[in-house]
């Protein structure tokens, strides 16, 4: 089976470079594409559980006639559930077969050009991200520039939005509009701050450099501390990277709780108001696939690529005298499933997604901007100057120092951070006790403030 | 790219050069005007990268060749930083004439007019 | 001129170029051709992605994918941003400028300009056919290290500028409290 593969491998490797080229390019948008209606259905089911309903469970449901005589006999008259995953194509055929409605005063070209400027940066995206150890299959294009391509097209994403909102000719898609690029550069400031830091930490702007690099031992430790992989979410820096990432993640993709362009009670539905039909459908679909490719982003850059756990499977099938049958198989499997490994850790960022809109109420204009600004971007421009430092520190003193960095560095922060917390105390208490207007004052509630304080934040 | 000779690029960034000129003379819409600022940029930077990969400077500079190869994409660099700079600052001119005035015609601004 | 005498071979790579060639001046064109603001917009975008992939062709690989960044992802937003805040796009279509005696004057200049410089510039430089500097010239190490090591004190000066520039336009755009 393996020989017969590195054989095809090989015969692979002979063709022209163009069409290795537009192979790759399907083998990554093929599988989004069938994987939306996945992910739609996904959303669907765990949010309705989340939110304690049933959700979509019918479509889909068959049961085999029983007067059948080509089954075999148990599965006459049998009943199968596929618990609605069909839904989400009863939803594309709804959606192909609804009444295409243009607006009359809409701008004609921009508003068929939207939805399509909507898409493209949505499958573009993944090009650079390895799947796998693969390099005849994977990433389309290895090139020297993976992340800043990956900021690059993701910033094209605004354009959809903008132009979506500017072409409905609708107050509110147009406020959507303009709350998403204004969204959308805050956010991408953040996102390319929080990469530099590992980029730096890096010392390549090829995704599978990156990959490579989480492989090594875990900060940088020998001896048993070999069996680690330094996967970035596990360092200090690649750690409050990873949170700035995964929350500019979710504005550059205009998910719960940055959802302001389409917040459906303020805006109706924001950018998409005056869509219908399969143009609707194609907005939906670039937002499904953005997920699923910032998800492959996030797994690839702080969660190891496509390795499954931070663990040198092969270092421990070297030193280990009696498990090595195990930790080898356990090897070459994270290398022969990689794309099985990459596609859970994406899953797991989907639910983290669908989790978020689940928990998270949306955030106002306000809040977004003072997060993205006062908190986000200095953050991470802040880890940034850290992890030159770090750099600097280890090639002058030795890797040691560098260690002790960090450790200075957090107990700093801890102590800012209680110093602050123990100066801002009680500073929520007084919004609480509201005197009524021309009674009595309602009475002070007594409360705990720590958990007052806990319920604010 | 070896098969394409250098004057193609040049050729390009000059016809872009001469789009963004003829804009600046034709229109009136400052922020159209603007943009055809924009595009005369893009064509010089066109033409400085085009020029850095076909005809490196050959002169060594005092800290090698490998130095002296990269003078034109520096000025690119440059360039588009200056850009940025100009276009936030220009827009914000806009918007603060737009307030004033409620109009931006280009031909209409006399405010200086003694 | 000589048609045979021009010293280029059909390529693929001379087919790319073309293409893309002719979509940067094609949108070129379209940018002050159109009336409409948000139009001239989009063509610039379309113009500004397409001179990236030509970055690209020039082995500049990392100014390509700043100049995406940069120019399509931030300051054409910008434009956008400004165009629909002041809602310019709606009202010129209608009342728009009249083109007048300005659109034959300038398509004469623009004319006048191309040959002019063409002239100069053809006959120079229609030998030089193959690059010469290095492939990996545009790789973002070679570029990051003549940039911070060279060109140090440009670069910070550029920074100070680009603050400048945002302390500019926050007070410009700022809405005066006590007009």
């Amino acid at each position: 089976m393996i020989q017969w593969l590195q054989q095809l491998m090989e015969g692979f490797a002979k063709w022209p470079p163009i069409v290795q080229a537009v192979i790759r390019a399907l083998l990554l948008v093929l599988p989004i594409l069938t994987l939306v209606p996945g992910i739609i259905w996904y959303e669907r089911r765990l949010l309705s559980w989340m939110q304690d309903r049933i959700g979509p469970n019918r479509v889909g449901n068959f049961r085999l006639p029983a007067h059948w005589k080509i089954l075999p006999p148990g599965l006459r008259g049998r009943k199968f559930k596929l618990f609605g995953l069909l839904q989400p194509i009863a939803d594309g055929v709804k959606l192909f077969f609804k009444e295409d409605v243009t607006p009359a005063s809409v701008d004609r070209v921009i508003y068929f050009l939207a939805p399509a400027l909507a898409l493209f940066p949505a499958f573009a995206l993944g090009a650079t991200i390895p799947f796998g150890p693969y390099t005849l299959l994977t990433p389309v294009a290895d090139v020297n520039i993976g992340v800043l391509y990956m900021l690059a097209i993701s910033s094209l994403g605004v354009y959809g939005v903008v132009l979506g909102g500017y072409a409905g000719n609708n107050k509110y898609s147009l406020m959507g509009g303009l709350r998403s690029s204004a969204q959308l550069i805050s956010y991408e400031l953040s996102m390319g701050m929080s990469l530099a830091a590992i980029v730096l930490a890096t010392g390549s702007l090829r995704m599978t450099d990156m990959v490579a690099m989480q492989e090594q031992p875990l900060w940088g430790m020998g001896g048993y501390g070999q069996i680690f992989q330094n996967w970035f979410i596990l360092t200090p820096y690649g750690f409050i990277s990873g949170i700035i990432f995964l929350v500019c993640m979710v504005a550059e993709t205009n998910r719960a709780p940055f959802d302001l362009p389409e917040a459906e009670n303020e805006l109706i539905a924001g950018y998409h108001t005056e869509y219908s039909s399969m143009k609707f459908a194609v907005y939906f679909m670039g937002e499904y696939a953005a997920m699923f490719i910032f998800s492959a982003v996030f797994a690839t850059v702080f969660l190891g690529g496509w390795n499954i756990v931070p663990i040198n499977w092969g270092f421990l099938a070297d030193n280990s005298p009696v498990l090595n049958g195990l930790f080898g198989f356990m090897k070459s499997m994270t290398i022969y499933l990689s794309p099985i490994w990459m596609v859970g850790k994406i899953i797991a960022g989907l639910t983290f997604y669908i989790w978020l809109r689940a928990t998270l109420p949306r955030l106002r204009y306000d809040q977004l901007m003072s997060i993205g600004w006062r908190s986000m971007l200095p953050l991470a421009t802040l880890n940034f100057m850290a992890v030159a430092t770090w750099i600097f520190i280890s090639a002058r003193y030795g890797s040691a120092a560098g260690i002790g960095m960090w450790v200075v560095a957090g107990v700093v922060v801890f102590t800012l951070w209680r110093l602050l917390k123990s100066i801002d105390k009680g500073a929520d208490l007084e919004v609480r006790t509201v005197k009524m207007v021309g009674g009595k004052p309602a009475p002070v509630v007594e409360v705990d403030p720590e958990r007052v304080a806990e319920a604010v934040n | 790219m070896n098969g394409v000779p250098l004057v193609a690029y040049l050729l390009v960034g000059l016809f872009m050069f001469t789009i963004g000129v003829v804009g600046v003379v034709i229109r009136r819409n400052p922020i159209v005007i603007f943009m055809c600022i924009e595009l005369m940029l893009n064509a010089a930077n066109l033409t400085f990268l085009a020029f850095a990969r076909y005809m490196p400077s050959s002169n060594v500079a005092p800290t090698g060749q490998a130095q002296a190869v990269m003078s034109g994409q520096m000025m690119v660099i440059f360039v588009m930083a200056v850009a940025a700079a100009e276009v936030a600052v220009g827009l914000g001119i806009i918007m603060a004439i737009y307030r004033l005035r409620q109009n931006i015609d280009i031909d209409e601004m006399n405010l200086l007019r003694g | 001129m000589d048609l045979s005498k021009l010293p280029v071979k059909p390529t693929p790579e001379l087919g790319i170029f073309l293409l893309l060639a002719g979509i940067a001046m094609a949108s070129a064109v379209g940018v002050i051709f159109f009336r409409n603001a948000i139009r001239s917009a989009l063509c610039l975008v379309l113009n500004f992605f397409v001179l990236a992939f030509l970055y690209f062709t020039l082995n500049c690989e990392m100014l390509g994918i700043v100049q995406i960044v940069v120019y399509t992802g931030a300051i054409m937003v910008l434009f956008l941003f400004v165009i629909m805040l002041l809602n310019l796009g709606a009202i010129q279509t209608d009342k728009d400028e009249k083109l007048d005696i300005k659109l034959p004057v300038g398509i004469m200049l623009g004319l006048g300009l191309f040959s002019l410089i063409a002239s100069q510039i053809v006959p120079q430089m229609i030998k030089i056919q193959t690059p010469k500097a290095p492939d990996n010239f545009g790789s973002p190490q070679a570029v990051g290290n003549t940039l911070f090591s060279n060109y140090l004190y440009p670069f910070e000066i550029a920074s100070i500028l680009l603050l400048v520039g945002i302390v500019g336009s926050i007070l410009l755009a700022k809405r005066r409290l006590n007009p």
